[in-house]
């Protein structure tokens, strides 16, 4: 449930920017190639506590900057990074990042960029995670954790990770696809240490499996099992075994094909967990009108170390109570699934004065989040989801509950707020009113649409964030936008990292105004923005810094494109065609590009150009 | 209106259905087509990106109808539905109760998996979504003539199990109803989908 936390990389950990200081350091070496031992005495004292000390350095961003110091002070933090994150899989092969790096224990690999969760990208485009498996098969045999988002993963390479690396601990696969309930049978069934299993997001196929069923028998080492996302009926009774002989299981997030009778036995054989989703939150089909109901409350109670809670997939309201018991503990809440009312949720939330983490549907209203503000003091993250995501839906939202969050939510931090209506002096209050935001993302969901107050553009709301919240990394914005609001952002958002724009500016001057002000901007994804040629030039000096920029049903023509291939050898242009595009049309359908030291990838499909 | 044999395809079914909101009707090209509840259907304004375009029960393929009937019966003035707008992720249907999932078996292929109809508003987004799974065929869409790409092949016809185990082929009915009716959806070689006469686009014929 956590937000993409992207810590600063200055430098970048994905490009090896080793400067020609570092190559002259080492007195014995060449300063280039492979490394070789002949330090005298003292440099060996040297690298022997450089390799003490680094071992206690896990930030990458402090690692980056220790292996810029030198050759010797490069090659030992080589040597002692066990956490690998690279946040885009075509910026440089697996065999580069084996080669440098030798001792690597958990592997973090980032895919597809964000717009492809939109249906803005055709399938198939890439990120297949099969030539890291077999990479790190040779490389990392010990290798202990595999986290992945965006990524496409088969089946096999799941039976891979299971096969070929006997201490396998650890599988995380955020918004992944590729993969069905079969590949998951193989990989619980030879992965005999696993201790977390957690698919979050993604797309699984159901190959009518019984994956439960196929984890080893015996006391297992389970603390992380998470499937909430997938699908497919399980086998309840295997899970129920399972569950009762994991006594070291804290997390356990259920589906919606897990009934609440079901949950119940659950939970009162895992009173320990402290990440509890609930599964549907109703009732089967099967279970009689007669029947004695299972005391829920007490299954919640007994839960004293429960502090995160999500699910209620298909939740029936009347349940609800049964959570009271946790309520004053919980530090996490996601009803993001719960079509409830103002009326129903109050009860609940009146109760949790620790809450940190809270997301939900906006069938509360205004009213609903009136609620929160009133006593969810402690609230760093804010997320409201829409029931009904249609550009002419009814908003139940509005100014009106955003007013209120930011006057009782002073800590808040991160915010996704999806509404019909929106209006600037709310926006304004809450720049003026939560000066700690790092994340500000406002989806107004009609398109264009301006202040329906004052018939004003959005420029000032927006304009307000950007100046009032010096801390602000990411910033998402919507409604009727000119140019100056984006001069706003380059002037001001000095620390932005993300930005994504929609349906918004009038000329090239918006695009310039944001790649010339913001000296921090790795990630950049627009759509149906007046975009062109002249505004892609103008980002030349900073492309190399960035991750990624996503620009689609944009202005740029082919011809912009390969003027910015030319200028820069170490960037890959891809041109993606959709499906009643001609390759050789000079409009550019989706720009996406992004810095490699590989250069073009040989994976493309053929919708793909690289120019 | 009803044929001789099992496999009703072209005709609609008057079963205890009422869709008279949602009828697919014969209007002639570019007549604007007044629904129940008096609003006018608009070939409609679009946005810069390109719609998902249906072309349903139209003779002429230059009239192309910016949404589906069941969206102009619901908000007669409604907004063409942009791809990926909203940007909440498509699968995630939050807060709803009803989710009719159905299995999706495509001849060749060696399993299954499933879609929620609910999840979709009109056919073209259905046939999308079912080409983003099964990438490597090709579905035609037997309503939209561009979209047959003879590269790979291999064409597949959508095909669907309704309430009465009857396969008929995706695209007769009016949407809601086909959501209602469909039990299970199966993509069948094209070849092998002779017996239900659709080589050729269909021809709406008058008893329509």
């Amino acid at each position: 449930m956590s937000e993409d936390d992207e810590r600063q990389q200055s430098p970048p950990s994905d490009l090896e920017f080793v400067s020609n200081k570092a190559r002259n350091c080492n007195a014995t070496g060449s300063g280039s190639g492979h490394p070789e031992f002949q330090s005298t005495y003292p440099d060996q004292v040297l690298e022997n506590v450089l390799e003490n000390m680094l071992h206690f350095l896990t930030s990458r961003r402090d690692r980056n900057a220790a292996s810029l110091v030198c050759k010797s002070w490069y090659r030992v933090e080589a040597l002692t990074r066990s956490e690998l994150f690279i946040g885009n899989c075509y910026a440089v092969s697996p065999g580069r990042a084996t080669a440098r790096f030798t001792r690597v224990k958990a592997l973090h690999l980032k895919g597809k960029p964000r717009f492809a969760d939109f249906n803005l990208m055709p399938p198939d485009w890439g990120a297949h995670f099969n030539p890291w498996a077999l990479a790190m098969a040779k490389a990392y045999p010990w290798l202990e954790k595999v986290h992945l988002k965006r990524m496409s993963v088969t089946d096999d390479d799941l039976a891979t990770l299971a096969e070929l690396f006997l201490g396998f601990k650890e599988l995380v696969l955020v918004c992944c696809d590729g993969f069905g309930t079969s590949g998951l049978a193989i990989f619980v069934s030879k992965c005999r240490q696993l201790k977390v299993l957690d698919l979050i997001e993604s797309e699984v196929s159901d190959d009518e499996t019984d994956w439960i069923s196929c984890f080893p028998e015996g006391e297992s080492n389970l603390e992380s099992l998470i499937f909430d996302c997938v699908e497919c009926h399980i086998n309840f009774e295997a899970l129920e075994r399972l569950v009762a002989r994991s006594p070291s299981l804290k997390k356990l997030k259920l589906n919606r094909y897990v009934s609440i009778g079901q949950l119940y036995r659950l939970m009162v054989r895992a009173p320990q967990l402290t990440h509890l989703g609930t599964g549907s939150f109703s009732p089967s089909d099967i279970a009689g009108q007669g029947d004695q109901e299972p005391d829920y409350v007490a299954a919640f109670a007994a839960c004293r170390s429960l502090v995160c809670l999500s699910g209620f997939r298909e939740i029936i309201p009347d349940y609800l109570p049964a959570i009271y018991p946790v309520c004053a503990n919980l530090t996490s809440l996601n009803f993001s699934y719960a079509n409830i009312t103002a009326e129903q949720l109050k009860p609940i939330i009146s109760k949790c004065h620790k809450l940190q983490t809270f997301w939900v549907l906006d069938s509360i209203c205004d009213e609903g989040l009136q609620a929160v503000a009133a006593t969810c003091k402690d609230l760093r993250e804010l997320r409201v989801f829409p029931v009904d995501a249609r550009e002419d839906s009814d908003g139940p939202v509005s100014e009106v509950g955003l007013q209120a969050i930011s006057e009782g939510c002073r800590k808040l931090q991160s915010i996704l707020y999806f509404c019909q209506r929106m209006t600037n002096a709310a926006v304004i209050a809450m720049s003026k009113n939560c000066p700690d935001l790092v994340v500000f993302r406002l989806c107004i969901m009609g398109r264009h649409r301006a202040d329906p107050v004052t018939g004003e553009p959005m420029d000032d709301g927006f304009g307000a964030i950007v100046m009032n919240c010096k801390k602000l990394t990411r910033l998402a914005v919507s409604g009727l936008l000119t140019d100056k609001a984006f001069d706003y952002i380059g002037r001001h958002g000095k620390l932005v990292r993300t930005l994504s724009v929609a349906f918004a500016g009038d000329s090239d001057m918006a695009l310039k105004y944001v790649l010339e002000g913001c000296p921090q901007l790795q990630k950049l994804e627009i759509r149906d923005s007046p975009f062109g040629d002249a505004a892609l030039r103008s980002g030349l000096h900073h492309y190399y810094n960035m991750r990624f920029l996503w620009m689609s049903s944009c202005r740029l023509t082919r011809h912009g494109c390969q003027e910015i291939a030319r200028a820069m050898p170490r960037l890959v242009v891809e041109v993606i065609r959709s499906a009643d595009e001609e390759e050789m049309d000079d409009v550019v359908g989706t720009l996406y590009m992004y810095r490699s030291l590989e250069g073009p990838r040989t994976d493309a499909p053929k919708f793909v150009t690289i120019l | 209106m009803s044929s001789e044999n099992g496999k009703r395809l072209l005709e609609t079914d008057a079963g205890g259905l009422n869709f008279e909101a949602t009828e697919l009707t014969l209007g002639l090209p570019g007549e604007p087509r007044v629904t129940s509840d008096g609003g006018a259907k608009l070939g409609s304004k679009r946005g810069i990106s390109e719609t998902v375009d249906l072309k349903l029960g139209d003779n002429n393929p230059e009239v192309k109808l910016g949404h589906s009937l069941q969206e102009a019966a619901k908000s007669p003035v409604s907004k063409t539905q942009v791809v990926g707008w909203p940007p909440v992720r498509g699968f995630a249907k939050r807060g709803k109760k009803s989710c009719k999932y159905v299995k999706v078996a495509v001849d060749g292929a060696p399993y299954l998996r499933k879609v929620d109809l609910e999840m979709y508003n009109s056919y073209q987004q259905l046939l999308t979504s079912l080409e983003d799974m099964f990438s490597c065929f090709t579905i035609r869409n037997y309503l939209n003539e561009k979209k047959i790409d003879q590269v790979n092949g291999i064409e597949y016809m959508p095909t669907y199990e309704d309430k009465d185990g009857d396969w008929m082929l995706v695209g007769d009915v009016p949407w809601q109803m086909f959501v209602e009716s469909c039990k299970r959806l199966r993509l069948m070689k094209s070849s092998e989908a002779v017996g239900l006469g659709l080589k050729t686009a269909p021809k709406y014929s008058s008893t329509n």
